[in-house]
């Protein structure tokens, strides 16, 4: 790619990404919309006080009652000048339960992505280069466990072996409570209690790139440009990392790209199970409570994770490949 | 001593092959400062020959006897890794597909850099590279080492295989069929730089080729291959000039002369006529910036009923997509296609139909251009059936065709995987015939084709035409071929139709520069193949 057309690439990217967050921010207000049961119905069931004046009374407050295109405007004028509006369950504006909830997801999924590119790409390699022997046939059927393993159960067990039997790791939560740290502490503490979610988080997509790696290194390998290499006399192992290596990469990043975006979706269920305070937990409850303005903050949110991954991955693509051409 | 010398060289095929042994007994020697050229068709075990001395041999192809001996050592008993010394070094090699032999994502002069990094010499690189690039003839090295490989062309990533291969200046230099991916005129300059190169530094070259054309052009002596043994070898004059064995010689016969000669005029009324047919690709627009390419302009012809047209370009040229254009597989934006008279271009797909039936397209690849999972039979009747023919007066008629193109009616229920390349050009020419047309368009139908067979489907070509009364367009980019079956050519270049007319007037009294060029780049065009 040439340097000089990046800035063109990126506002063109950037116009197209803001009509993608809008088009998001649109479907999730009127999907949300279309389920049954309101937030006015909700607080009314739980405060005990069920009767038609008060629901109305309630409705009228939160402007429920207004025609589904008024509130879509106003809900889109809000967002535009990002304010994502007010939860009156937890008394907290949206943007600020959100954002107290990002750093713990954004640590879970980075750290489970780097660890399932690291080490599938690692694993797909090594089978690759051992293909038909012991070693290739082992990872081969460690990876497909993993992929065929529910991301739960893996959780759950990995819970009974290191937290219950072994007692090595901690099972629950971000860090431990009630106990004075500072400095490193924190980061070993932290460290400690990511270990167990950002593993269970990352083992499914370890197998994928594992599978992926391994797969297209061998079609690679094959390839006229190995054979020149081979005929110009680069050592073998050299061969494998500058010439296959790096070709077979490139459907790699294409999937890393959309599961950096699929992380964030897939944590809730890892936030579930090992309660990590993130927006995974956080969407979750709102789901529960009805609780729309938060729901649709983090909806909000991770659409613009995703959209911004992907523009990552095109740009890291144009990096690496000199062949793409950026454009709009 | 011998630079190179191969002796009873024999490795072994997987079991279950047609053959048991890729190549047998194969003895033969290059000294420095010759080129010795290895000829025969596909699968005749002449590339297997060149890998085994390069150590390049698949796993699956054991060396089962023989000896090699390189510059006065056994390579044979050599380990891996003084093996890999050699490759790069000593010995270099060259490929058939410069699009795919080098690495696309690597620059081009860190690719030859590497050549000089892993043999111990990457100090010298920064100054060496452009120096390659520069000796062998590529226009500003500087910017080409900064290059990635899709920027340059076919010819320019050889030359860039060719300076990697001389980085070193290796003694013995493997040539795989180094031009045949390549245009006539590129072919011509890659030959002439191989050949300077090669007598500048005193290399010896094993060239492997399938071209007789290309041997009589670049061999000091020729080695013929057949179903992996060489059944002849000799210095180049003899062997072209006066070849012994029944294979040589029935090569040698097959291949097209080159000279045409002149047919009488035919003076029918026209069947299609083009007029300023034009067709544009755009590309971007909106947000990018935009690219024009003009593929056909000015480009007219009058195609007359019984004549054949020999439609000649490069790659490029728009040749393809002005055959395109008559059969409505692409849409040109302005012009006439008069097809007796009526105008195809503005017709509906619907209002086309009927036209279909009338003019067929034989396709270049033989391989993709049948669907795998049909058998032959229903292939051909395939068209009929669409337009309503009932399926049984259909594939009676498919195993006539068959018959008509030479092949056994039992072809009918196989597939097309079944088949040799030839034999599938054979069943593409019955597809098209099923359709009784009355205008055959043939787009490269030989091109993929091995020279025998390339010689056999043209004379089936021929003998349909003269039996059926067709009239044809015929694509090449092979001027040899054209001027054995066109009566009159159309030179195409970057579009359009730089000199039309009768074939051998063409050849003999070429008008355009570029005409003459390509005339001029037939390889092997020095030597009359003798009348056998």
């Amino acid at each position: 790619m040439e340097a000089s057309k990046l800035p063109g690439f990126l506002l063109r990217r950037m116009v197209k990404a803001a009509i993608v967050v809008l088009a998001i921010v649109v479907c999730n207000f009127l999907l949300v919309h279309a389920a049954p049961g309101d937030p006015a119905s909700v607080i009314a069931g739980q405060s005990g006080v069920a009767d038609a004046v008060f629901l109305e009374q309630l409705r009228r407050q939160f402007g429920l009652d207004q025609p589904l295109y008024v509130q879509l405007w106003i809900y889109l004028k809000s967002v535009l000048s990002l304010d994502l509006g007010f939860s009156h369950r937890q008394q907290a504006p949206v943007a600020q339960l959100v954002l107290e909830r990002l750093p713990a997801t954004l640590l879970l999924t980075g750290a489970a992505f780097a660890f399932a590119l690291a080490a599938g790409v690692t694993l797909g390699a090594l089978a690759a280069q051992r293909v038909g022997r012991w070693a290739d046939s082992v990872i081969t059927v460690v990876a497909l466990t993993f992929y065929a393993t529910p991301l739960f159960w893996v959780g759950l067990m990995l819970v009974l072996v290191f937290s219950v039997w072994l007692e090595w790791l901690p099972s629950f939560g971000m860090s431990s409570v009630g106990v004075e740290m500072q400095g490193l502490e924190v980061v070993w503490d932290v460290a400690q209690h990511l270990l167990l979610p950002a593993l269970t988080l990352g083992l499914f997509y370890l197998a994928v790139y594992a599978r992926l790696t391994r797969a297209t290194m061998l079609e690679v390998a094959d390839q006229d440009f190995v054979k020149t290499a081979r005929a110009k006399g680069v050592p073998e192992g050299r061969i494998l990392r500058a010439h296959v290596l790096r070709n077979a990469l490139l459907p790699v990043i294409t999937f890393a790209g959309i599961q950096a975006g699929q992380l964030l979706g897939g944590s809730i269920l890892v936030e579930t199970v090992f309660a990590w305070p993130g927006i995974g937990r956080l969407a979750f409850e709102a789901l529960l409570a009805r609780d729309y303005p938060v729901l649709l903050g983090v909806f909000f949110c991770t659409s613009v994770m995703v959209v911004l991954f992907n523009l990552l991955t095109d740009l890291l693509y144009a990096v690496i490949d000199p062949r793409v051409e950026v454009a709009g | 001593m011998s630079l190179l010398r191969v002796e009873g060289l024999t490795v072994a095929l997987p079991p279950g092959g047609d053959r048991p042994h890729a190549v047998e007994d194969v003895s033969f020697h290059v000294d420095a400062g010759e080129i010795l050229c290895v000829v025969g068709e596909s699968g005749s075990g002449k590339s297997i020959s060149a890998n085994a001395v390069m150590g390049l041999l698949p796993k699956g192809l054991p060396v089962r006897s023989g000896a090699i001996s390189f510059e006065g050592r056994d390579l044979l008993s050599l380990g891996a890794e003084a093996m890999r010394r050699l490759r790069g070094q000593r010995l270099a090699m060259i490929f058939q597909e410069p699009m795919t032999a080098l690495n696309p994502l690597m620059r081009v002069g860190d690719q030859i850099a590497e050549v000089l990094r892993v043999h111990g010499s990457g100090a010298d690189a920064a100054r060496r590279v452009p120096e390659l690039l520069a000796a062998v003839n590529l226009p500003d090295p500087a910017a080409i080492t900064r290059s990635h490989p899709f920027r340059l062309s076919g010819g320019q990533r050889q030359r860039v295989m060719i300076a990697m291969a001389l980085a070193l200046e290796p003694a013995l230099l493997i040539a795989d069929e180094p031009t045949t991916a390549l245009d006539v005129t590129t072919q011509m300059q890659i030959l002439r730089l191989i050949r300077e190169i090669q007598s500048r530094r005193g290399m010896g070259v094993l060239f492997i080729t399938h071209d007789f054309g290309v041997v009589a052009e670049i061999a000091d002596r020729v080695a013929v291959m057949q179903r992996g043994r060489i059944v002849e070898q000799g210095p180049a004059a003899e062997v072209l000039n006066r070849p012994q064995h029944p294979y040589t010689r029935a090569l040698i016969a097959a291949v097209p002369h080159g000279a045409a000669e002149a047919r009488a005029a035919i003076a029918t009324a026209s069947v299609l006529e083009l007029r300023g047919v034009e067709k544009t690709y755009r590309r971007g627009g909106f947000f990018g910036a935009r690219a024009v390419v003009r593929a056909v302009h000015d480009a007219d012809f009058v195609l007359r009923r019984g004549e054949t047209l020999g439609l000649v370009g490069e790659s490029g040229s728009g040749k393809s997509t002005l055959a395109r254009c008559v059969v409505k597989l692409v849409e040109p934006e302005q012009g006439t296609i008069a097809y007796h008279g009526t105008d195809l271009r503005p017709l509906s797909r619907a209002a086309w139909k009927p036209y279909r039936r009338r003019i067929q397209m034989v396709f270049q690849d033989p391989y993709a251009s049948l669907n795998p999972r049909r058998t032959v039979g229903d292939t051909i009747a395939e068209g009929p059936v669409t337009h309503g023919e009932p399926r049984g007066k259909a594939l009676e008629r498919a195993r006539e065709l068959l018959r008509l193109v030479q092949l056994d009616p039992g072809a009918m229920d196989r597939y097309p995987h079944e088949f040799s390349g030839g034999q599938r050009q054979r069943i593409g020419i019955a597809r098209a015939l099923a359709m009784e047309p009355e205008l055959l368009i043939a787009d490269e139908p030989v091109s993929a084709l091995d020279v025998s067979v390339q010689a056999q489907v043209l004379a089936l070509l021929a003998e349909i035409r003269a039996r059926l009364e067709l009239t044809m367009l015929f694509i090449t980019h092979d001027l040899r071929v054209a001027a054995q079956i066109c009566d009159r050519v159309a030179v195409m270049q970057r579009g359009a139709i730089v000199e039309q007319g009768p074939t051998s007037e063409v050849f003999a009294a070429p008008q355009h520069p570029y005409t003459r060029q390509l005339l001029d780049s037939i390889p092997g065009r020095g030597w009359t193949p003798p009348e056998l």
